[in-house]
């Protein structure tokens, strides 16, 4: 019973602080203020699940998820759906002829709605064997390239006496114990214990740094929705 | 009937695979073109695998609905905002969606006003819960949190003025722990997850992987 007269109390004293902020014209009795409105009052919801799991923080979260569904159909339609395929074949430009081979991806595409169907279901088998045999095909010589050489590369650089120098060495001996740590075919005893002791010190140091960091990103975003509602919906900064 | 439902899907893998290897060594042009075509042929195979995504969370919120279960209310909440999404990105602000998209109207309203500050809130929340991990966390047990602890205050305080106002050693330390250390972890991670994927990318070429096929008919 509490709850919902916190509920109602919340939802009144939103609606009459809107209306003092359109009344005074603090904010613009049109689609711009309307927007600063409803996107205060999904940011007030949301936050509001701090205090507990509540009608109002459900009622937004599934206006987002509902929301971000049909924005990424428009995402999915017109650069890719229309954009890439429907358009080349309708409107293929001047002096150009329609691509046919699109249809290739095009049949892969509707084989992989037949998951769905007991009786068809293995049909879409070809368009996961597509994708993911492409995928794999291409992950192989990229991840060579650019994630082992052009890892190694600078791993492995003359070392000179200086703090550069001293830093290198830093990273070496780093690699070389996170590597050993990683590497389960030998047992983690004697030297390869030392070495992956100091792997995971060195383990612990990047956990710490990247905690500290996605700490302060997502305060960077907790400082700009307040500032949105103090400042743009409120105008009290 | 095996051999459609089983083996053939190995060997569109395995053929699409090696294009896909092969294609990288082969500077000619007509490799180039054919590597494109491909990674548009991957681009609409991946939007159709949007669609199937689509109709797995629509389906699960009106299976919700239809058998009443406990907050099928908060269900039709969300098909309510999806439909009216829908009808303006369908709209395209007058245009139609047999045209490129318009950067205007009732669809850009409602993706600035609800799906962004909704995704940023939501990402903002978790600050909070970060903050109580933290302090599980942040409680130094072994020397191993300890120099979690003890990088991630640094790194913290690194970030903020307040961090250079106290001394020049936090952005100092906190420039060096990312760019030495971290970066030798990070490169020791990257190292083992690359020749995993490689390892697991050989096996789903040849064959040896095979869950992507998933369960049902042989």
């Amino acid at each position: 019973m509490r709850d919902t007269y916190i509920f109602l109390g919340v939802l009144l004293l939103f609606a009459a602080v809107n209306i003092g902020l359109v009344a005074n014209g603090t904010l613009a009795a049109d689609w711009t203020g309307l927007g600063i409105i409803v996107a205060a009052g999904m940011t007030l919801a949301l936050y509001s699940f701090l205090y507990k799991d509540n009608p109002l923080f459900k009622f937004a979260e599934h206006v987002f998820v509902g929301v971000a569904a049909a924005y990424v159909f428009g995402q999915t339609w017109y650069p890719t759906l229309y954009g890439e395929l429907i358009a080349e074949w309708t409107d293929p430009g001047e002096g150009e002829t329609p691509n046919w081979w699109l249809l290739a991806p095009t049949v892969l595409g509707l084989l992989m709605l037949t998951r769905f169907s007991l009786r068809f279901g293995w049909l879409s088998r070809y368009a996961f064997a597509f994708f993911v045999g492409l995928a794999a095909g291409w992950t192989i010589p990229r991840y060579i390239s650019s994630f082992i050489l052009a890892q190694i590369e600078p791993t492995l650089q003359p070392l000179t006496w200086s703090l550069e120098g001293l830093n290198l060495l830093v990273v070496l001996v780093g690699v070389i114990g996170v590597l050993v740590y990683f590497f389960f075919s030998v047992e983690h005893t004697g030297t390869a214990g030392h070495i992956s002791k100091v792997g995971i010190w060195f383990l612990m140091i990047s956990f710490g740094a990247s905690f500290g960091y996605t700490i302060m990103a997502r305060i960077s975003l907790l400082i700009g929705r307040v500032t949105f509602l103090l400042d743009d919906w409120l105008h009290l900064m | 009937m095996i051999f459609l439902s089983r083996t053939l899907p190995l060997v569109i893998a395995f053929a699409f695979g090696m294009l896909g290897v092969i294609g990288y060594y082969v500077p000619h042009g007509d490799a180039q073109s054919l590597e494109r075509e491909m990674a548009l042929w991957m681009r609409i195979v991946f939007a159709f695998s949007y669609l199937l995504g689509l109709y797995s969370l629509l389906n699960l919120h009106w299976q919700r609905i239809r058998q009443r279960v406990a907050g099928w209310a908060y269900s039709l909440i969300a098909i309510l905002s999806f439909a009216v999404m829908m009808v303006f990105v369908v709209y395209n602000d007058g245009l139609g969606p047999f045209t490129a998209q318009a950067e205007a109207g009732g669809y850009k309203w409602l993706f600035d006003n609800i799906q962004v500050s909704c995704a940023s809130t939501m990402f903002s929340i978790l600050a909070f819960f970060i903050a109580s991990a933290a302090y599980r966390t942040f409680r130094a047990r072994t020397p191993e949190a300890a120099v979690l602890l003890i990088a991630a205050v640094i790194v913290m305080l690194g970030r903020v003025p307040i961090g250079r106002e106290l001394s020049d050693f936090f952005p100092i330390a906190t420039d060096w722990l990312l760019n030495v250390p971290n970066l030798a972890a990070k490169r020791g991670i990257l190292l083992g997850v690359s020749l995993g994927a490689i390892a697991t990318s050989l096996r789903i070429i040849f064959g040896i992987e095979r869950s992507y096929l998933g369960g049902g008919a042989e």
